[in-house]
């Protein structure tokens, strides 16, 4: 029998808080997790800092390619199954698309690709295409099976429908992670109604689409990605760690530079340093390792380096007062001379965060074909985008809230004990007094 | 500080006007692909490579009153036109941008058409390949452009041609 059609003798089950079970009978799929590839993404957190803001955050990318791997399972062998759109020979290629999807994601990825240009994507891709336990698993289905599977989660494959049931704007992907992330921040918002999403579901040559009677299902699932990102993905506390994670990573990329010598030698840094990571050295990092640093950081003599890692560990993380760029670049500019003079460098001590910072992905209807909209399947068989017919997606389709903020650590300001004066500046232009 | 924004803001007003989210979407693309520092990160969509950043920073300059974007009905959808304002002048005064021949290279881009820049950004986006094996991307992935092998030859040719007002070569 073909390793692909290979089945195991007995269903495997993995106990899930969101889907109830993830239910495992093909044997690529059983190998697949079991890889080491795969099990790295146990030791990296689905939402990176926001454990630090919402303490229940703890779950992990392993958790959620699961996840993800469970609605297509159940897309393709309920939804679709029997459909003539639907080509079965394509079951086994969503299926391994869907559970690697996120594989090369890195600890703390959104800081880490900023500061040492890397792109996740691009890991995945080595991973699959690589000398990895992952890649002999594909290969074993075919010679020319990795490089599709990396093609559909590229989003390069020609098979448009597998590649929207993985990543387009109503896709497994997000399905699982708006749920999920609701489950473990407890928070009340998130929640859809998947099943009624899931029955509605159609595939054509293109991409999924919505028959029209499950529109306010889809609503519903629009109005949860918004909410989720205001409320949990956005939240001003996360954005602080962010900052100062992201701060901590440039002052060693900088002391590094400086010919700095580390009481600790970051060993596992030093590719990331001279920009010349291997996919071996990539796959050894994980959160436990870059914490590891974090913690022996802060006996280091530089001061900033120390702080900054002081504040993350100890969770003393910087405040923020909101920030209109367009009225207050000046003022910006004024503190910056003002917080020179005080003693803390505003490179690291003085930070503008915007809502472009952390790219989340409001529904788009594709107005210049910027991005694939979703569609709706209308009783007559037409076409139409969701936002023509859904005065609700329209609405906050339309005008776009952004936000700025100014961070700051309080304490050092607080602190009057030395540049009274200057800091009392500060307060002023801050509007903290 | 805001230093992303400037560079955007920058490219908008050395080509003095971008009209259509997709031409914007793709000259910085290629600007970057090519040389020029911009940090928005693309990711290959339906379309060709897209930055959802790119997006949001256009919004939020829009929201800030350093850009005006006008929206017009052109046929059966939509199209925008992006200018700095007086306001975005003044700030890009004060935060001065240096990226020497991104002007020449913005000035033609600009003078090509949003069709021929999604082919060119796709050849740029799969420029690690053989040539053959670009153009049976450009034919499989781009079937509904039914773009011919010619434009593919001419999308190498523009690049090369950009690469040295770049002054790569």
């Amino acid at each position: 029998m073909a390793y692909s059609a290979e089945k195991l003798n007995e269903e495997k089950v993995f106990k899930d808080p969101v889907h109830r079970y993830i239910h495992v009978r093909d044997r690529v799929i059983w190998d697949l997790i079991g890889t080491k590839e795969f099990q790295r993404l146990r030791r990296i957190k689905q939402l990176g800092t926001t454990y630090l803001t919402f303490h229940g955050a703890e779950h992990s990318r392993f958790n959620h390619s699961l996840g993800v791997y469970e609605i297509v399972r159940r897309i393709s062998d309920d939804v679709f199954l029997g459909r003539p759109e639907w080509d079965e020979e394509d079951r086994i290629l969503t299926l391994c698309a869907a559970l690697l999807h996120d594989l090369g994601h890195g600890p703390f990825s959104h800081s880490f690709e900023k500061v040492f240009d890397l792109d996740h994507e691009h890991y995945t891709r080595a991973i699959i295409l690589g000398d990895t336990e992952v890649h002999h698993v594909l290969t074993r289905v075919s010679a020319d099976f990795p490089q599709k599977v990396a093609d559909v989660i590229a989003k390069t494959s020609k098979n448009k429908l597998v590649v929207s049931l993985i990543s387009s704007q109503i896709d497994a992907d997000r399905m699982d992670y708006l749920q999920r992330d609701a489950y473990f921040t407890g928070v009340s918002y998130g929640h859809f109604d998947m099943e009624r999403i899931l029955r509605v579901m159609r595939p054509r040559e293109d991409q999924v689409v919505i028959k029209q009677s499950g529109m306010h299902a889809v609503e519903d699932y629009i109005m949860s990605r918004y909410q989720m990102y205001w409320q949990v993905y956005f939240h001003p506390v996360t954005r602080s760690a962010e900052v100062i994670l992201t701060k901590i990573l440039h002052r060693a990329k900088d002391l590094h530079e400086q010919k700095y010598k580390f009481k600790y030698d970051p060993i596992h840094f030093y590719s990331l340093f001279n920009g010349e990571i291997t996919l071996e050295d990539y796959i050894k990092l994980d959160e436990a390792i870059i914490l590891y640093y974090f913690q022996m950081w802060q006996e280091e003599d530089d001061p900033i380096l120390k702080d900054l890692c002081c504040r993350f560990m100890d969770r003393n993380l910087y405040k923020y007062v909101e920030f209109d760029p367009a009225k207050e670049y000046k003022k910006l500019a004024e503190l910056s001379v003002l917080f020179k003079k005080a003693g803390m460098d505003p490179e690291y001590y003085l930070v503008v965060d915007s809502s472009s910072d952390l790219p989340y992905d409001f529904y788009r209807p594709g107005e210049e074909e910027e991005r694939l909209p979703i569609h709706l399947l209308l009783k007559n068989g037409d076409i139409r985008e969701l936002s023509r017919e859904s005065e609700i997606v329209d609405a906050i389709s339309g005008k776009r809230r952004t936000d700025h903020k100014l961070y700051f650590p309080a304490d050092f300001i607080a602190d009057d004990s030395k540049k009274q004066n200057i800091k009392k500046q500060i307060k002023m232009l801050l509007e903290i007094e | 500080m805001l230093k992303d924004h400037a560079k955007l803001m920058h490219a908008i007003a050395v080509s003095e006007e971008i009209v259509g989210r997709k031409k914007l979407q793709k000259m910085i693309y290629i600007a970057k692909n090519i040389a020029f520092p911009f940090q928005e990160r693309f990711q290959f969509h339906f379309y060709g490579p897209y930055s959802e950043e790119l997006t949001l920073r256009v919004e939020e300059l829009c929201n800030m009153g350093f850009l005006n974007e006008v929206k017009e009905k052109k046929g059966g959808y939509y199209q925008y036109r992006y200018t700095l304002t007086e306001t975005g002048k003044e700030f890009l005064g004060i935060n001065a941008v240096d990226m020497p021949s991104l002007q020449e290279c913005l000035l033609d881009m600009n003078g090509q058409n949003a069709r021929f820049l999604e082919l060119v950004s796709t050849v740029l986006y799969f420029n690690d390949l053989p040539k053959e094996e670009v153009k049976e991307k450009v034919f499989t992935l781009k079937s509904k452009q039914r773009y011919t092998g010619e434009e593919v030859e001419q999308a190498y040719q523009y690049i090369e041609n950009l690469r040295e007002k770049a002054g790569l070569h």
